[in-house]
Formats: structure tokens, sequence, C-alpha cells
């Protein structure tokens, strides 16, 4: 049983994702998360804001059940079920990080450049992640989906929408790695 | 019944993003920079997975464990709003390492600056809403 607290290679992993997917299909509902952002801003009081808004939030009570579930699931993978929370990648890819300047690659979950209170109170950090969350939100929407939506669900139903919005996310992906990177770290 | 079905299945997604390292901003980098197949890895044999299932439920009618008609609902065609808003999602994906999934991910693993990403992409969702008439779908 020792595995389970190391990281769990992909092929354990992938088929455990489309097994979520699987489950929530013979449960009668379709595997998305970023459509409970929308859910979220409706309960907030959008609806009084833009029509977009304007649904029956509570059928998609279901969906916010599994984000409940999403977000104890991170307290137990985080506190039960790990013995080091470093991310072993590529080393070549750490001498680039270390180029940046984001030391923590090799030794951390998350850069702690831009994921610690210290870093986020240098305003350059809290712009990268507030920045980062809106252009996830509104693109997401914008597309229909995010990566459980399109990219597992989407796919696996074999949907070209789902493909175009797919080759999107890599080329904003890329564009952002290659292009911006250099010039915002 | 069911929401103890959906908590559960909840649960089990949150660790699987979680010990994945599929909620890494790290993994997200590597895998943009083409320098592990860990990413592609996952997505690949879900997917591989997924299409086989879906042919099966299609083709033999499965129903599902409440005895209900499987029904999968086409995405709408177009080429613009999907191609378009990929490109949005996929700079922010890249920017901050993580999809909506794993945001809540690792909100519970306590890395508590992803909730200024939350909040983000709740105001993102917002001002989509907003702009939407105006936008080419």
């Amino acid at each position: 049983m020792e595995w389970i607290f190391e990281p769990w290679p992909w092929y354990v992993s992938g088929p455990l994702i489309a097994l979520i997917m699987f489950l929530l299909i013979f449960i009668g509902k379709q595997f998305g998360m970023s459509s409970n952002l929308r859910t979220m801003c409706t309960i907030c009081g959008a609806d009084s804001k833009a029509d977009f808004f304007n649904f029956d939030w509570k059928s998609q009570r279901w969906n916010l059940i599994v984000v409940a579930g999403a977000i104890i699931g991170g307290f137990i993978g985080a506190n039960f079920l790990s013995n080091d929370l470093s991310v072993a990648i590529n080393p070549d890819t750490i001498t680039i990080l270390d180029d940046l300047g984001f030391n923590s690659a090799g030794e951390a979950y998350l850069p702690t450049e831009i994921y610690s209170w210290e870093a986020v109170g240098g305003i350059k950090a809290l712009i990268i992640l507030l920045v980062g969350g809106i252009l996830i939100g509104f693109g997401a929407r914008y597309a229909g989906g995010c990566t459980s939506g399109h990219a597992i669900s989407g796919l696996s139903n074999l949907q070209l929408p789902s493909l175009i919005a797919v080759i999107g996310f890599f080329i904003g992906g890329l564009v952002m790695v290659h292009l911006l990177f250099p010039l915002i770290f | 019944m069911r929401s103890i079905g959906y908590l559960l299945i909840g649960i089990f997604f949150g660790i699987v993003m979680f010990k994945s390292e599929a909620a890494s901003w790290f993994r997200i980098y590597e895998m943009f920079q083409f320098q592990s197949f860990h990413m592609y890895g996952i997505i690949g044999s879900a997917l591989f997975l997924g299409v086989i299932g879906v042919q099966i439920i299609k083709r033999k009618n499965l129903k599902s464990f409440f005895g209900e008609r499987i029904s999968f609902t086409p995405k709408e065609k177009s080429f613009s709003r999907y191609m378009y808003g990929g490109i949005i999602f996929g700079l922010g994906w890249a920017l901050a390492g993580a999809c909506p999934g794993p945001i809540f991910t690792l909100i519970g693993a306590g890395f508590l600056p992803i909730l200024i990403v939350f909040i983000g992409s709740l105001l993102g969702t917002f001002l989509y809403g907003l702009l939407r008439k105006k936008l080419p779908h």
C-alpha cells in the first residue's frame, strides 16, 4: 500500500478520471467543472445583471456537491495520502524555471514564488493569480467548457467542437508559456 | 441518496486530481514545454477508455444506475466560440497552472492563495455573462 502515498502515475490517474466520468454518466449527469462557476455567480445575484445567469441554479445543485467533494478530496490527498508534496518534474524543466526565477521548482507542489502569502503581498503575484483566474473563468464559459467538459467528456463523445476547444487550450497555453512568460517573469 | 453519491464522486475526483499532480502548476508548465509524458498520459489514457466506454453505452443502449436512458447532448456547432474561448482559457490555465477542478482541490489541500484564482474565475465568468451578446460565437 506504500504506493498510495507516492505520486500516482499517469496509467493509474488517467483510467481513474475515466471512471469518474462514467460514474457520473451512470448516475445520470455529465462531467464538467467550470459550469459551477456560472451557478455560483447566479447564487451571488448575477442574474439581475445579465440573462446568462438567469436559470434555475437548483438544477445544478448536484454539481456543487461534487465541488464540495473535490475540496474534501484535496484535503484528504494533501494531509493523509502524501508523504512528500514536492513534484518531481523533468530536471530540464527545473533548469528553465530556475532561470525564470522559480527556485521552488522540484521542491514544492505549487511555486511559492506566486502561491504563498508573502508573494501575494507583493502586488505582481496577486495580479498574476487574479488575471489567470479571470482568463480561466471567461475562457471556459466562452468555450462552453473546460478541461473536464471538453478535453475529457466532449472528446470521449467525439465532439468536433471539443476538439476545436482543446486545440484552443493548447494554443493559449503554448503562447503563455513560450511567448509571454519571458516577458512576465 | 444521490447526494451522497455526488459527494463521494467529488471526493474521489479531488484525491485523483491531487495525487496525479494534475493540480500542480509545475506539471502544467512541464506539459506546455513538452518535457514529460505525464499529463499527456493522463489525458490520453482517460480519453482512450472514455471513447471506448461511450461507444459501448451508445451501441448497447445501456441504462443508468436508476434505469434511466443515458443521453449525450451534442455540443452546438460553431468554430469561433470554441477557438477564441479555448485560447483565452489556455492562457489562464498556463498562467495560474490550474483548471476549474483543481482550483477546488487546491483550496481543500490548503494552498489558500488559490482563492485569488477562484475569485478571478468567478469575475471572469461574470464578465463573460455581461459581454456575451457582443462576442462572436
